[in-house]
């Protein structure tokens, strides 16, 4: 599954995405995103019929991902985002 | 003092009727498993009981602003249609924005996933888009024949396209929220939409309408149009495969459903259940599942 | 030199005359729904003020979202360059200007020359613009010029979930309907409003020094949430934030009459 995670601004609509069919909840996004937007969970609430564990967005920072994720979206000079690289498997891309 | 009567005013636009059903060709005595899927909403909260993954009763009520007391108060409310008792309920999962505010539910769903298995159950399995339209968000979910998702996406929290966007202009414009539909159909041509996208901004546009003269049928199909096109940037962005189902409380409202449907080039998907329960019928449906799978409740 | 720099924000239209690099006079009034009207009239009270004749006015630069109502404009200015050349024009210092006002925000980053080299701006949603606090001061039944003072009473940190106005609005009536005390919302509303500013600020990266411009400026609470957030010594704000805009208008205005 596709879980497309975003916001709106000024310049258009923007996206997180995990592929949950290649995250293996190994948890490295957790720890190297600076805002602190993923987490790991046993049981997918989007997918209650997946064995294992997956990295989600957490339920408080999703209606915040606007202003969470905009330092990581610089308006020039764009570094790769600290959440794709640290992705093994590449279940982490985004959308700008 | 201000606040309570503008709440009252609200009341008067906003209402919609409760209500709660039992299908008599169904005797839940005889059945397996007894699931319960309950969803609380910003706006409406729904319970569905099913037995053998079949609709035995649904009740659709207001969301109050207490969650926990509006799942109870659902659950009461779909019982009162039944001469079942509550232990009987093998499972219960929550759902909707309210789901962790649901006191009885063994297990907790995104409505994400909720919809789109409920959509499948409602529209069959030729559904693989579904827009899901509350009174909080706007979620775009593709799904395969099973009602799995595939692709969802949502945006951040923000009124626009939403059915709280929509209650807000009903208000603004006096016009009781279920009549929305019929009266934006009321005008000579269809005007250009409201350009702003926020609904803060649309609603002060809009009375910069109202004041050059505009009818408030004329800057309601304005809304609608410029909501329709809001929901549409959205679902364009995921893609939108055929068959297309829409569910939450805005399905109910042609005058933004039509139009979107008219921008998409698709029908809208008819049903004889009501789109708003999609939710807590596809909250039963995983209880149902998962009691099969032998993964219910631990008693 | 004598010039004019006219800024038509979306609440209220701003004139100020500059003579010779010197702010000579200034003239405010409530847009409405007349832009023409609120052009003429501030122009008029700011010529007054200033003691000077318009035919005086060698060249008048125009700015903001309404700048198609200044029909007499010599220039029209984007918005941009008029918030950094404003800045630049009180602090030259300036490196980083946020200019917060009823319908936008805008953040850009300025070169030694006070020309803007990056910019960030939030122009369609209320929730990052001075509307989110008269929205919600409505809603706390608080007259809005009160708000930063009673924010400032706080020390009290309660995070706000909602990031829309038409959401934040149910949540403060529910804050109010559980007690909380008027001065730790009014504090949330502010922080709230600080975190999305700054966001906009981080995306184009905060280059000392930050010259803060616009109407919300004037509300204490406000910069020194921005000041929080942003962990800074100071935050720079002129004697009159909201007439930046006009002064940058009214400097660029004076330097192409001057054939600059």
């Amino acid at each position: 599954m596709l879980a497309n995670y975003g916001y709106k601004d000024g310049s258009g609509d923007y996206f997180i995405t995990i592929n949950t069919d290649l995250c293996n909840g190994c948890g490295e996004c957790v720890a190297v995103c600076p805002a602190n937007i993923f987490i790991v969970v046993d049981e997918d609430p989007n997918d209650p019929m997946r064995d294992g564990p997956v990295a989600i967005v957490a339920e408080e920072k999703k209606k915040k991902l606007k202003y969470e994720c905009n330092p990581c979206k610089p308006t020039q000079n764009r570094p790769p985002l600290p959440c794709v690289e640290a992705c093994k498997t590449g279940a982490i891309s985004h959308s700008w | 003092m201000q606040i309570e009567m503008r709440e009252e005013k609200k009341q008067e636009f906003w209402r919609w009727k409760e209500s709660n059903w039992k299908n008599p060709d169904i005797e839940w005595r005889s059945g397996k498993f007894i699931t319960l899927g309950i969803d609380v909403g910003s706006v409406s909260s729904q319970a569905v009981v099913m037995v053998d993954g079949q609709i035995f009763a649904y009740s659709n009520m207001r969301t109050g602003s207490d969650s926990p007391h509006s799942a109870r108060k659902a659950l009461d409310f779909v019982l009162e249609a039944t001469d079942m008792p509550e232990d009987r309920v093998d499972y219960c999962v929550g759902t909707g924005y309210g789901r962790v505010n649901v006191p009885m539910a063994d297990r907790t769903i995104t409505e994400i996933a909720c919809h789109a298995r409920g959509a499948n159950f409602i529209y069959g399995p030729e559904v693989r888009t579904v827009l899901d339209v509350g009174g909080q968000d706007i979620k775009a979910i593709q799904c395969d024949e099973k009602g799995r998702v595939t692709n969802f996406l949502m945006n951040d929290k923000c009124a626009a396209g939403t059915g709280r966007g929509m209650e807000v202009f009903a208000d603004l414009l006096g016009i009781a929220i279920d009549e929305v539909g019929e009266r934006s159909f009321q005008v000579k041509e269809e005007p250009p939409p409201v350009s702003s996208t926020c609904v803060v901004y649309a609603k002060s546009e809009a009375l910069g309408l109202l004041r050059k003269g505009w009818s408030r049928e004329k800057v309601l199909a304005a809304y609608c149009r410029a909501m329709a096109e809001r929901i549409y940037s959205l679902v364009e962005r995921l893609g939108v495969k055929p068959q297309l189902a829409v569910t939450g409380g805005l399905a109910k409202n042609s005058g933004v459903i039509e139009r979107l449907m008219f921008m998409i080039g698709l029908k809208p998907m008819n049903s004889k259940w009501d789109a708003q329960i999609a939710g807590a019928i596809g909250a039963a449906l995983f209880g149902y599942a998962l009691c099969q799978k032998g993964k219910g409740r631990k008693k | 030199m004598i010039s004019a720099g006219i800024d038509c924000g979306a609440k209220k239209t701003k004139t100020v005359i500059m003579r010779d690099g010197k702010i000579a006079g200034k003239g405010i009034v409530l847009a409405g729904f007349d832009l023409d009207k609120a052009v003429h009239d501030s122009y008029k009270m700011a010529l007054r003020q200033a003691g000077i004749r318009s035919e005086d006015v060698e060249s008048i630069g125009g700015t903001g979202a309404g700048k198609e109502a200044v029909k007499n404009a010599d220039e029209l200015v984007n918005e941009i360059k008029a918030m950094a050349r404003g800045a630049f024009y009180f602090f030259p210092d300036a490196r980083t200007v946020v200019d917060v006002g009823a319908e936008e925000g805008r953040a850009a980053k300025l070169d030694e020359k006070g020309n803007a080299i990056d910019f960030a701006i939030n122009e369609k949603c209320a929730a990052g613009a001075g509307t989110f606090i008269e929205a919600m001061a409505r809603a706390l039944e608080t007259p809005l010029e009160e708000m930063g003072p009673l924010a400032l009473k706080s020390d009290k940190q309660i995070p706000m979930n909602a990031q829309c106005v038409i959401f934040a609005e149910s949540e403060v009536v529910g804050l109010i309907h559980a007690k909380t005390p008027k001065a730790d919302i009014s504090r949330a509303i502010h922080d709230a409003m600080a975190s999305r500013i700054v966001s906009m600020i981080r995306r184009i990266g905060v280059n000392k020094e930050v010259v803060m411009l616009g109407g919300v400026a004037y509300n204490p609470a406000f910069v020194e949430a921005i000041r929080r957030e942003l962990d800074l010594e100071r935050l720079y704000v002129p004697d009159y934030p909201e007439f930046g805009m006009a002064v940058g208008a009214a400097v660029v205005a004076a330097e192409k009459a001057q054939g600059r």
